[in-house]
């Protein structure tokens, strides 16, 4: 084989690589979208999505309460992980002297990196005991929500703290030497130029709270229905596929599949936003 | 309200940002030492080299799931290997800025947000049923194939962009084919890096569990073919802790996977200095 040969082949190898990635996005889309259709003509694409009742055996499937409870715990663990990541972020980008930021950012890393059983697994341990100190059995939003908090934590810090380091010296110096405070700096010159990208870890990391199923089936107690309380159980989309997917059969089957099609369009819909961030963020 | 001074708002904010930061460490050291501190104490030999007994109450150990996730991730990195470092060659070394690379990078981009979930789905209509490699091994790595080819291109195309461009001056200069300069010098230059995400994505295959629950089964026996079912150490783990009273065992698996993932950051980060070290230095 001459060696133009192979250089002339090699691209068209490499590129047929490249798109490997787009094609499987292309097939999962098709074949969930496919396998859902009988269970969106039986019971209605409306009815599927808004209907509260979800009884696989008498064939009733409304998803409306596992759609909810994905929103709540992603919410609950917003409100805790937005504060606590975006100043972690600005500890590592502007405060922390370099010894703590050697500390830290492993302890960011190996977040990152521990199974989310073991995350369900402490929380069914550690955090659902101290819910049922205050109420219910524990098993519930709340817990769900805490124990996505860590989760989601690493995916916030570590893209806001890259959009914090990114913004310019000159702003920084210009607020310095017109006599603010560090923190006046940070606050009021620092954040603002790098919102985008801190929107986009944000985004980011409700992307990841909602597609998070194991952790969820272990401490949020699965019984479907809309949560009116933090200490009430509930069920997300995710973790409901994967509670009920190997035993279902037939049109309980399809519904799951259905589940699966809400689920990766609203994934679709946060990652598209999360890029828009991201490239706004780099503009700037 | 009376508007605060800016010296009491500094003070205010320093301890807003310093307690983010040690309730960070602290929620890691509350997980892995509570993780290492129930779950090292049920370590033994038997507990590492019996297979699991099944059972309410879990008995036995995790033998089983120690080599089933030992053949799912060496079948895994087998499969993955080539799309995920072509895939990295192109766009690193031939892509042009139009739109097909757009279409491309949005491939890549939005698969690394899909949910395991979704991907367990998918191998299940796809690996499981439409090309009847049922519940198995092979299912399952081939699902894990698809869920981090985004991982392993995103760290790889970085790490051939770090190889220095004179590097491959010097190769064409001397009479190489494009190929020959990319296969011959800037690969091996890129090697630490590229090994870098493998290990990365191996960590993954370990930590991973929704889209093997819905690809590999879950049976507890010792796999004896690409096609047989079976757990892994996470699979195992999720499985004492939902259908078992065996809590104890439970964190003790739970304790392998922490020392799994302690070992391949250490590994990622001391890989990584020297990648970077040697690409500046030479650069």
């Amino acid at each position: 084989m001459s060696r133009y040969f192979v250089d002339r082949n090699a691209k068209y190898l490499v590129f047929v690589c490249a798109s490997t990635s787009f094609v499987i996005l292309a097939a999962i889309a098709m074949f969930i979208l496919e396998e859902s259709i009988p269970a969106f003509q039986e019971v209605g694409f409306l009815r599927f999505v808004f209907g509260t009742e979800w009884r696989p055996t008498l064939g009733q499937f409304g998803m409306l309460p596992m759609i909810v409870g994905s929103l709540a715990v992603t919410a609950g663990a917003m409100v805790l992980a937005i504060p606590l990541g975006v100043g972690c972020a600005i500890l590592l980008a502007e405060v922390a002297p370099h010894r703590v930021r050697q500390l830290l950012r492993p302890a960011v890393e190996v977040l990152v990196g521990i199974p989310s059983v073991v995350y369900g697994l402490v929380g069914m341990l550690l955090v659902v005991p101290v819910v049922r100190e205050i109420g219910g059995t524990g098993y519930s939003v709340a817990a769900g929500a805490l124990v996505l908090t860590a989760m989601v934590l690493p995916t916030i810090i570590s893209i806001s703290e890259d959009s914090i380091r990114a913004v310019p010296r000159r702003y920084k110096e210009g607020a310095l030497a017109l006599g603010a405070t560090h923190w006046q700096t940070i606050w009021h010159v620092m954040i603002p130029a790098a919102r985008s990208g801190i929107g986009a870890g944000i985004i980011l990391g409700i992307g990841r709270a909602i597609g998070e199923a194991m952790a969820m089936i272990m401490v949020t107690g699965n019984a479907v229905l809309i949560p009116t309380s933090p200490l009430d159980p509930t069920r997300t989309m995710a973790g409901g596929i994967a509670v009920e997917i190997n035993y279902a059969s037939g049109i309980h089957q399809s519904a799951l599949f259905g589940v699966g099609v809400v689920l990766f369009v609203v994934i679709l819909a946060i990652n598209s936003l999360a890029m828009v961030a991201m490239r706004r963020g780099q503009g700037a | 309200m009376p508007k605060m001074s800016a010296k009491a708002t500094q003070t205010l904010a320093r301890v807003f940002i310093w307690g983010s930061g040690i309730i960070t460490v602290l929620i890691l050291f509350l997980i892995v030492g509570y993780v290492l501190a129930r779950g090292l104490p049920e370590f033994s030999f038997s507990f590492l080299f019996t297979a699991p007994q099944g059972g309410l109450s879990g008995e036995g150990g995790i033998s089983t799931a120690i080599v089933t996730t030992i053949y799912l991730v060496i079948l895994t990195v087998a499969i993955l290997i080539v799309p995920g470092i072509g895939a990295a060659i192109y766009l690193a070394e031939y892509a042009k800025d139009n739109w097909l690379t757009r279409l491309i990078r949005y491939g890549v981009d939005t698969l690394a947000g899909v949910p395991s979930i979704v991907f367990g789905l998918f191998g299940f209509v796809i690996f499981v049923t439409a090309l009847h490699f049922s519940f198995s091994l092979l299912s399952g790595a081939l699902t894990l194939v698809c869920l981090l080819l985004p991982t392993l291109i995103r760290t790889s195309e970085e790490a051939i962009k770090a190889v220095p461009r004179s590097h491959r001056e010097a190769a064409l200069a001397l009479g190489a084919t494009r190929w020959q300069s990319i296969w011959h010098v800037v690969l091996p230059a890129a090697l630490p890096g590229i090994v870098t995400g493998i290990i990365l994505c191996i960590g993954r295959i370990v930590g991973e569990t929704a889209c093997l629950y819905v690809t590999m089964g879950g049976s507890s026996a010792m796999p004896t073919s690409l096609l047989s079912g079976g757990r892994t150490l996470s699979l195992h783990l999720f499985y004492l802790a939902m259908e078992t009273t065996a809590f104890e065992k439970a964190m003790a698996t739970a304790a392998v996977l922490i020392l799994v993932i302690l070992v391949v950051n250490t590994i990622v980060n001391w890989l990584s200095h020297r990648f970077q070290a040697r690409m500046h230095g030479v650069g």
